[in-house]
């Protein structure tokens, strides 16, 4: 009689939050912390936490299936508000990272220039490339399920809301 | 290959993202771009007409990782236009401070997105959880040479990123040094761990050998980040308040941030560790020196590869550094130091982890600012950066795309570009014709 072959099935055990993790304007400390996080939770996140985008420590990302998108900046032009609504449509949570993300700030600096501020070297480089008028925070754009504030974010903040999604997911 | 296009999106494992377009006709590289295309903060507007006191914790917000150098070259220019002069106590306070950015910064660099490459993973999520691994013997390495780094700056500024006390002056609040009692013991303990890093990456043998210029700070005394003038390698030394006068700025149309030209003896310049330890490898601690002397023979070095090892040798010079000054440290009561404003104009130039970093700070005299100049390391590195991969490209095209591809972005990667001062997309588009 032919034998056949199953693919083993996943437990629940063996679930793990998909996340990405997605950077836009800003200076990149929520993403320094979160490098600084991994120092004393990499070993156990990777039992519970797939990272499927984190373009700061892998080169092969995907945008598909994700639980939870982290995202850290402000948005500046339209390029990267389509690339948030793409990263909404592809997550099932949305959680704005840092000030930033949260209130624009002190990326959307430049929302407040008025006459001489707006000099001919910033003229040149908004005309030369595609930026929006104004620097928007993240809900400007889509629609956040939660926030981590602070400048870089906080941390507490942030194991909590990570934990909240893993017993959402049913994970750990 | 002889002539066509392809496309890389989003080379990773650095610091934010930029762009490459290589056109490829016949056989040569015809055309180049490395294209820094961030999103501008125009932060050196935004802080005119703020007062001067508020000023250089804004601008540490150019950069989370480098924040700190960012940090001391803002209050630096504030300070020289203010005629302001810190104490002993200070400068040393900032130079352990400095120590442990450098030490978590380098080590961010070179295990989280240069060891991948080394050991052949895509990853550090890749390394196997054997404890035998050496894979995994150095990612764990890493952790604790980081979480060091990270607590020098925690207790002696307050944090490693955006950090609270440093002000114009001195420190809004020094350190409690009975609050940090294990740190000379902790630091005596990673040594060896950071020597094995230092011989990994000393046994990483890639190469790109070109004859670029290199420009850094020396200040004759020590191994500085902070105090001395910018020399070269045909001897010129140019004070702090003089380097931009020798600058030439170069607009690269396609790039969001200006490339700069120094001497007209070298077609480019390179800034960074290597730049560093080329020149005052002979300033390194004598402990880490002593302890270290095979590596060093590789030096002076143009192999912008070794740029990898560099660091690795800073973050030993940084805790033996930092050993030293913890070892007499003591604490003396005192305030700012501050005078009433007057106008002025100052320039502080530090070696952010990638490089020469240059701040310049024209004041008012109501106090407030009333221009800014800001000129990043990575800016600077970008026409070398270009030089690099042209040749590396003209040198190898009959290599497979995805080998070259990986190479390109080894090549980028050895710069330890920080595109959180500089850019925000790098996405490699080649043109065959």
């Amino acid at each position: 009689m032919e034998q056949r072959k199953s693919e083993p099935r996943k437990s629940a055990a063996d679930k793990k939050l998909v996340i990405g993790w997605f950077s836009f304007t800003c200076s990149e400390d929520s993403t320094i912390l979160l490098t600084e996080l991994l120092n004393d939770h990499l070993d156990e996140w990777k039992k519970v936490v797939e990272f499927r985008y984190l373009k700061a420590l892998k080169t092969k990302n995907s945008l598909d299936g994700l639980d939870v998108a982290f995202i850290e900046g402000a948005i500046s032009s339209e390029t990267q508000a389509n690339e948030v609504k793409k990263i909404r449509n592809n997550a099932k949570y949305v959680v704005a990272i840092g000030a930033c993300a949260c209130t624009g700030m002190p990326s959307a600096s430049r929302n407040a220039f008025v006459g001489e501020q707006i000099n001919e070297k910033i003229k040149w480089y908004m005309s030369h490339f595609d930026y929006s008028a104004k620097v928007k925070k993240l809900e400007e754009i889509i629609k956040v399920d939660d926030k981590v504030d602070g400048c870089p974010m906080n941390v507490p903040a942030f194991l909590e809301i990570l934990n909240k999604y893993l017993k959402i997911f049913k994970i750990a | 290959m002889h002539s066509g296009e392809i496309t890389i999106d989003n080379i990773t494992k650095i610091e934010g993202t930029a762009g490459l377009k290589v056109t490829i006709e016949n056989d040569r590289v015809k055309d180049l771009k490395f294209i820094i295309k961030d999103y501008r903060r125009f932060y050196t507007e935004a802080v005119k007409g703020k007062p001067y006191i508020a000023a250089s914790s804004f601008l540490s917000r150019i950069c989370g990782t480098c924040s700190v150098a960012h940090l001391f070259a803002s209050l630096e220019a504030i300070e020289k236009s203010q005629g302001i002069v810190i104490s002993e106590q200070t400068k040393l306070l900032r130079r352990l401070a400095y120590n442990g950015l450098m030490i978590r910064d380098h080590a961010l660099h070179l295990y989280f997105f240069v060891l991948p490459d080394v050991l052949g993973v895509d990853s550090i999520i890749d390394i196997p959880d054997n404890h035998d691994d050496i894979g995994h013997i150095l990612l764990h390495d890493s952790f604790d040479i980081k979480k060091i780094g990270t607590a020098i700056t925690e207790v002696i500024i307050g944090a490693a990123i955006h950090a609270p006390l440093p002000t114009v002056g001195g420190f809004l609040k020094l350190p409690d040094p009975s609050q940090f009692p294990d740190l000379i013991s902790r630091l005596e303990n990673i040594r060896s761990q950071v020597i094995r890093g230092i011989k990994t990456f000393f046994d990483y043998k890639e190469s790109l050998i070109r004859n670029s210029d290199y420009l850094c700070l020396r200040n004759g005394k020590s191994y500085d980040f902070i105090e001395g003038d910018i020399i070269n390698s045909t001897g010129k030394r140019v004070a702090e308040d003089k380097f931009h006068d020798f600058l030439k700025s170069v607009v690269i149309p396609y790039s969001e941030a200006e490339g700069y030209v120094f001497s007209d003896e070298h077609e480019d310049y390179l800034v960074g560790s290597l730049a560093r330890v080329n020149f005052n490898k002979d300033l390194l601690n004598s402990r880490t020196r002593k302890d270290i002397q095979e590596y060093l023979t590789v030096f002076p070095s143009n192999n912008v590869h070794h740029n990898n090892l560099a660091q690795a040798i800073e973050i030993l010079q940084c805790v033996d550094d930092a050993i030293d000054i913890l070892k007499t440290l003591k604490i003396i009561e005192e305030k700012p130091v501050r005078k009433p404003p007057q106008a002025g104009v100052g320039v502080g130039v530090v070696e952010a982890p990638r490089g020469i970093l240059y701040h310049m700070a024209k004041v008012n005299a109501k106090g407030m600012i009333e221009d800014y100049d800001v000129i990043v390391p990575t800016a600077q590195n970008q026409i070398s950066i270009e030089d690099d991969l042209k040749k590396y490209f003209n040198e190898n095209l009959s290599k497979d795309e995805n080998t070259l591809r990986l190479e390109a972005e080894k090549i980028i990667r050895a710069y330890d570009p920080c595109m959180s001062c500089a850019t925000n997309f790098l996405k490699i588009e080649w043109i065959r014709k």
